[in-house]
């Protein structure tokens, strides 16, 4: 079937992950009491992010080689 | 009561992204569903990472993620025999020895392969019955998630109801099994991305694994059992008394190790549907395997989590709680939902959130899927109208998504009006599955078996069930839907021990029943009715060029191993 589920995981978590890591960086360190004193949106937004790429990038690729258009 | 969770503006704009994208995919395979075949099946066209990751994000629903977390707090790590045994050896088994009769058969569904193995009966007995009991599932947990959404966020329960249904409905509308397919996948990673920082804050709050152990020695001796109990899977099992759980080892391995385990992973259509959906035999085969890899792990996601907070409620750590009932006892099951509202930040705990509503979502749509299916093909196509067109059947498969949406949301209601009665279906599906790996087992392995002989052991095998349900009963239990409805024979030490017991007797009555009915009726399949169906009858499957860590073999043995590792280390 010509849809590469890798596209939309890509993009999903791309999303998510960068949308955590700049709240991580901008917001109230004080809401990270709770996380013991963690930046999780930080750091799991960075990790998010990763996972997110290397989706994207093994769907491009693949599309790549496939010429545009597909076949 | 105040409000568990809150969400702010970040942590909807993660839920809406969500359910914007699950939506987008169902959207983009529309153009994909040219016939019945995609829409139920999915043109046997997926390769074997994502109908893996489907086959294990199916049976991951939302009670299973808040059930086991529940089970790691109630009884510890002995919770992960529900993993360790209860599922990898099973999954490996169904892609080893069961795939090559399912995909190879070219059966459209379980049921028919039951009628192309025995006969029409038998299908008829399992179409329906799997039927019925699918959307009734899909219901509950319809009506548990919006039971929960009312209690955490004050959500209103019929808005619940009615935006999950309709997001479930429209994307396996438009993309039928193949959007179901692709939504587990992305569910699969939602759950883990979601859940696994509350296992990682969990543990690290506890103190690490050592921290946690000594926690947990508290709790044990608190409840007067050894201190060990809670972190260690095998070391209290000679005595049912031993452990919380209130089961004897011999039970828990042929209860669950082996009955209720291999009756759902190698039968259930739920699951055994994604299997069919991939793309080549190898990788129908390769489908339960790779699902065992993260489904090995996921102890370490679910139940831990469990286990901090029983840990941490001991000493009220951090001020953690959990809800206390109307009768002084702990609500278990909010334990995950109170430690994403604990640990987790604004953004992060829209991520969480998110992973529960696609665990409940995944649930449901599993069960819609798995019963438009059976309804087209078992029910429809078979008894009302047959030799219709593909267009036809498509159409219908369509109409089933929308009948089996509705009746889920009537099962919801029905479910919140009179749980009694819900937990009195459940309790009869549970006989109708029990004996149902004594037929397949037969069936596939033995040419000898008849229809007659496999119709007589499911029924059997469900009374024997059933019986023993009516004369027995959990310690401290009333009479009626925890069993002794009949008389109260024995008594066992918990609802545990005797659900085990309970699928025991009700194998080995269908396995006898079989045995002797096949021996006493005719065959009516011959030899050469039966190739591909039955085990010496069907040629190994011819070995497809593939490198050696594709080979099925290769994946069964080294997650078998891993397993047994997983068993030894937390022994």
């Amino acid at each position: 079937m010509n849809f590469d589920l890798r596209l939309p995981l890509g993009l999903i978590f791309t999303f998510f992950g960068a949308l955590l890591s700049i709240y991580g960086l901008v917001s109230d360190p004080a809401q990270y009491a709770r996380s013991l004193g963690i930046n999780i949106n930080l750091i799991w937004g960075l990790v998010l992010l990763a996972f997110g790429l290397v989706m994207l990038i093994f769907a491009l690729r693949s599309r790549s080689r496939r010429g545009p258009g597909g076949p | 009561m105040p409000q568990t969770l809150s969400l702010q503006g970040i942590d909807y704009v993660i839920l809406v992204t969500y359910f914007l994208f699950v939506i987008g995919i169902g959207w983009a395979l529309k153009r994909h569903m040219k016939g019945s075949g995609d829409f139920f099946l999915s043109g046997r066209s997926i390769p074997a990472w994502i109908t893996g990751l489907a086959f294990l994000s199916a049976n991951l629903g939302a009670q299973e993620v808040i059930g086991m977390a529940a089970s790691g707090a109630k009884y510890g790590i002995m919770t992960s025999h529900f993993y360790w045994v209860g599922a990898i050896p099973a999954m490996v088994f169904l892609g080893i020895f069961m795939m090559p009769f399912y995909y190879g058969s070219k059966a459209r569904s379980v049921p028919e392969y039951l009628k192309m193995r025995f006969d029409e009966k038998t299908r008829g007995f399992n179409a329906v019955s799997f039927a019925v009991m699918t959307v009734f599932s899909s219901g509950i947990s319809l009506f548990a998630m919006a039971a929960l959404l009312e209690l955490l966020l004050g959500w209103n329960f019929t808005f619940s109801i009615f935006v999950s249904g309709s997001i479930v409905l429209v994307y396996i509308y438009l993309g039928g099994l193949t959007s179901a397919i692709y939504n587990e996948v992305l569910q699969f990673f939602m759950i883990v991305f979601g859940f696994a920082p509350l296992a990682w804050l969990g543990l690290k709050d506890a103190g690490g694994w050592q921290g946690l152990k000594t926690r947990l020695a508290a709790v044990a001796t608190h409840q007067h059992f050894a201190a060990g109990t809670w972190t260690e899977s095998w070391r209290h099992m000679d005595k049912a008394a031993d452990n919380p759980m209130g089961v004897q080892w011999f039970g828990l391995v042929m209860g669950l190790g082996f009955v209720s385990s291999f009756g759902y992973w190698c039968t259930d259509f739920l699951v055994v549907q994604r299997a069919m959906a991939a793309n080549s035999m190898s990788g129908a085969r390769r489908t339960p395997l790779i699902a065992a890899f993260p489904k090995m792990l996921f102890p370490f996601i679910v139940i831990l989590p469990g286990m901090v907070a029983i840990g941490l409620l001991q000493d009220h750590h951090g001020g953690f709680a959990l809800p206390v009932g109307a009768d002084g006892s702990l609500n278990y099951n909010m334990t995950i939902p109170v430690m994403l509202g604990h640990y987790l930040p604004p953004g992060l705990l829209g991520l969480g959130f998110t992973a529960l509503m696609a665990s409940f979502m995944s649930g449901m749509a599993g069960n819609v899927t798995a019963f438009n299916t059976i309804w087209t093909y078992d029910i429809y196509q078979s008894y009302f109208a047959p030799g219709k067109s593909d267009a036809h059947y498509l159409q219908m498969g369509r109409i089933a998504t929308i009948f089996g949406v509705l009746v889920s949301i009537g099962a919801a209601y029905f479910a919140r009006q009179f749980d009694n009665i819900m937990d009195l279906l459940q309790l009869v599906f549970a006989f109708v599955n029990a004996p149902l790996f004594a037929t397949f087992l037969l069936g596939m392995f033995w040419r000898r078996t008849t229809g007659h002989g496999a119709f007589a052991g499911l029924v059997l095998g469900t009374l024997a069930a059933a019986l023993h349900h009516g004369l027995t009963l959990p310690v401290g239990e009333m009479t009626g839907v925890k069993g002794g409805w009949i008389e109260v024979m024995h008594t066992y030490p918990g609802q545990m021990a005797q659900n085990f017991w309970t699928a025991i007797y009700a194998w080995l009555a269908c396995f006898g029943g079989t045995l002797i009915v096949s021996l006493a009726t005719a065959r009516t399949k011959s030899d050469a009715e039966l190739r591909g169906l039955v085990y010496s009858l069907t040629p190994k499957p011819a070995a497809e060029v593939e490198a050696w860590y594709l080979k099925p073999s290769v994946l069964g043995v080294a997650v078998l191993a891993a397993t047994l590792a997983l068993n030894l280390i937390f022994a």
